[in-house]
């Protein structure tokens, strides 16, 4: 009880007396404000729950997600042990949605590590030489975000050959474009600043300016990007395993157990639509903990 | 007197329109040539090997150099660009391997359908996204606000391949209100092919100028269930985006004066504001039309659509990479053109940003 005020008084401190205090209290300052926004919370709660579930895969699942039992194949939700019933190879689809949720948190890790990474560079560079560098970088932004993604992944991916690597370096080539806008914008603001000019005079190079002065100073508004975008990462990844372009069987990724259970909609309708669900659910989470998120970190939106 | 004070002439005002579409036929010409560099790539350095995709493993040593040759893989890759080019330029995508037929013939056969089906998505985007964002604008805050916020927010977050299958267990197979998959049913489908005159390839619009109302109907309540979540998708963007446009305008000075004169609301908003809402909007409209033909990739699965999208997803299943890769252009060049067509259209449109 003693602690918790004197914790929010350093927290709140007007006069902060170090640099981690400060960037401390801003933080806990962002956390009040998003704490008020209803939608938001939900959409963390959803996410931190996929964090859970994909760390507590072994010992929340059931059954194991690939195990087949033909004896038991199609059987409805509520089944005494199958909770959402079981698919056309008998398996549990609780247990496949469980152990699902790592493989969609791999993809999504791995996109947005790579695809952040490509636009930061490109973005950072663009805007730290500016001149013809500039022109032709951002230009060749543009011509990627006019790309239609969908479509683009999707002829990488045939080209490519199917599989979770190949898919997710397709979702990431189609995905750097905004975050190298967004770098680049933010690199155009630090770029003449005393700071940058004080490392330059101290006789540092380019390359250790841009990712050791440039790059962390873009990072925030970067990762609010990253956020909002996980959701449509999801649903990329999604239609590609539903296309069977993505995951390979027997693998319990979504997309692909949705495209399972097309066969037998209209008779055992929950094999295709449970997956969906979890995918909804993970998905909107992601939108409404973006949404909140910029709401409160971006001062523009924060205004109205 | 008269020469020097008189407004400038219609020739200079318009110039800059004239530069404007100019600056954006080059940069269109630019993505243009972004797009088919991306997809030379794929199809000639991604891809480790071409000829063995086609000759398939057992193939003599002969029919692969024979295939090689023909393919062109022996000269230098700029000069097969250069031809691939040339070749994209007059129109020739090649030949599909399964059916043996020029790509750009089939795709043409098969572009009608989307077309039909993003336009009517689209449509209903409008009409419901347009209204539900002014209302959430209008009263921000209120229920009917946060009502839209949500439901918007589930579009976003919907797969729309899962929202369509569910939209036929539904609609199709338990309650019964509409069609099931495909444009017609079996037996409409033969008398269209032989019976009636294909005009556009478009199922309502050629059933209606044939006057086969009975094969118009069943046509409708085809399309109507892809068309309608189509236009979900779609109205979730434009709602948010009418609504964010709309709060921007009630912010500025002349509703103020407009209202303070006392001029009814309905006017202040569909009349005033409404005006200068349109001019991003339609940015906002054609870029959600593009994104429904591109979207449409899944869509035209579920429902067995005979579209574009249909086409690409099928040639990806029988590795028939030229239709895949000739599909992607085409999908590609459509969207690349509606984006430019909205930017000069925009600056055609709003005068500030013609200067």
């Amino acid at each position: 009880m003693t602690t918790a005020p004197t914790w929010r008084a350093w927290l709140t401190d007007p006069n902060p007396s170090s640099r981690r205090q400060a960037r401390l209290g801003q933080a806990w300052l962002a956390w009040l404000r998003i704490r008020r926004n209803t939608l938001a919370m939900a959409g963390l709660v959803i996410v931190l729950l996929l964090l859970l579930v994909a760390a507590l895969a072994p010992v929340l699942a059931p059954h194991d997600p690939l195990m087949q039992d033909l004896s038991r194949r199609l059987l409805p939700p509520g089944t005494p042990g199958n909770l959402l019933g079981t698919d056309d190879f008998g398996r549990d689809i609780l247990s496949r949605i469980i152990w699902g949720s790592r493989i969609t948190l791999y993809i999504i890790g791995l996109v947005a590590v790579t695809a952040p990474l490509l636009g930061l560079l490109i973005g950072t560079v663009a805007g730290y030489f500016g001149g013809w560098v500039d022109t032709v970088l951002m230009r060749l932004t543009d011509i990627f975000l006019a790309f239609p993604r969908l479509i683009l992944a999707l002829a990488l991916v045939a080209v490519l050959g199917p599989g979770i690597e190949n898919a997710v370096l397709a979702i990431a080539l189609t995905a750097w474009p905004p975050y190298a806008r967004v770098a680049r914008a933010e690199t155009l603001t630090v770029r003449n600043s005393d700071y940058i000019a004080a490392i330059r005079l101290q006789g540092a190079g380019a390359a250790r300016i841009i990712l050791g002065h440039v790059v962390p100073m873009c990072l925030p508004s970067v990762i609010i990007r990253v956020t909002l975008d996980m959701a449509g990462v999801i649903l990329i990844a999604a239609g590609l395993g539903f296309l069977g372009l993505g995951v390979q069987p027997p693998l319990p990724e979504w997309g692909l157990m949705i495209s399972s259970g097309r066969k037998f909609l209209f008779e055992q309708w929950w094999v295709a639509t449970m997956p969906g669900l979890a995918i909804f659910i993970v998905s909107l989470g992601f939108n409404l903990l973006g949404d909140g998120l910029r709401d409160v970190l971006d001062p523009r939106s924060a205004g109205k | 007197m008269t020469d020097t004070s008189a407004p400038p002439g219609r020739a200079s005002r318009l110039r800059p329109v004239l530069l404007a579409i100019g600056g954006g036929i080059l940069s269109l010409a630019l993505t243009l040539l972004g797009l088919l560099i991306f997809t030379f790539i794929i199809a000639r350095v991604v891809d480790a090997d071409p000829v063995l995709s086609i000759v398939g493993e057992r193939a003599t040593a002969e029919q692969y150099e024979a295939v090689r040759l023909q393919l062109g893989l022996d000269r230098p890759y700029w000069q097969q660009f250069l031809s691939y080019l040339w070749d994209a330029v007059r129109g020739d995508l090649g030949i599909s391997y399964r059916t043996r037929e020029p790509i750009l013939e089939e795709v043409a056969r098969y572009f009608p359908a989307t077309l039909e089906l993003a336009t009517l998505g689209t449509l209903f985007g409008v009409i419901v996204g347009v209204p539900a964002g002014v209302l959430a604008a209008t009263r921000p805050g209120s229920l009917a606000d946060q009502v839209v916020r949500v439901v918007g927010l589930i579009g976003y977050s919907m797969p729309v391949f899962w929202l369509g299958l569910i939209g036929l267990l539904v609609f199709y197979g338990w309650l019964g209100w509409v069609a099931g998959p495909d444009r017609l049913d079996a037996s409409f489908k033969m008398m269209m092919e032989f019976q009636l005159t294909q005009y556009t390839g478009m199922v309502l619009v050629d059933t209606a100028l044939n006057g086969a109302w009975d094969m118009f109907r069943n046509a409708v309540s085809h399309i109507i269930l892809p068309a309608s979540l189509l236009g979900y998708v779609s109205m979730a963007y434009i709602s948010r985006m009418t609504r964010s446009f709309m709060m921007n305008e009630l912010g500025q000075e002349y509703i103020t004066t407009a209202r303070v004169k006392g001029m009814p609301e309905w006017r202040v908003i569909w009349v005033h504001a409404m005006r200068n809402v349109m001019v991003p909007l339609i940015t906002v409209i054609a870029l959600s039309y593009a994104y429904l033909l591109e979207g449409s990739v899944l869509t035209e699965t579920i429902f067995a659509w005979p579209g574009l999208g249909g086409y690409i997803t099928d040639a990806l299943f029988a590795a028939d990479r030229p239709a895949v890769l000739g599909g992607t252009l085409v999908v590609g060049v459509v969207f690349v053109t509606l984006n430019m067509a909205s930017d000069i259209l925009y600056r055609l449109v709003d005068p500030r940003a013609r200067g």
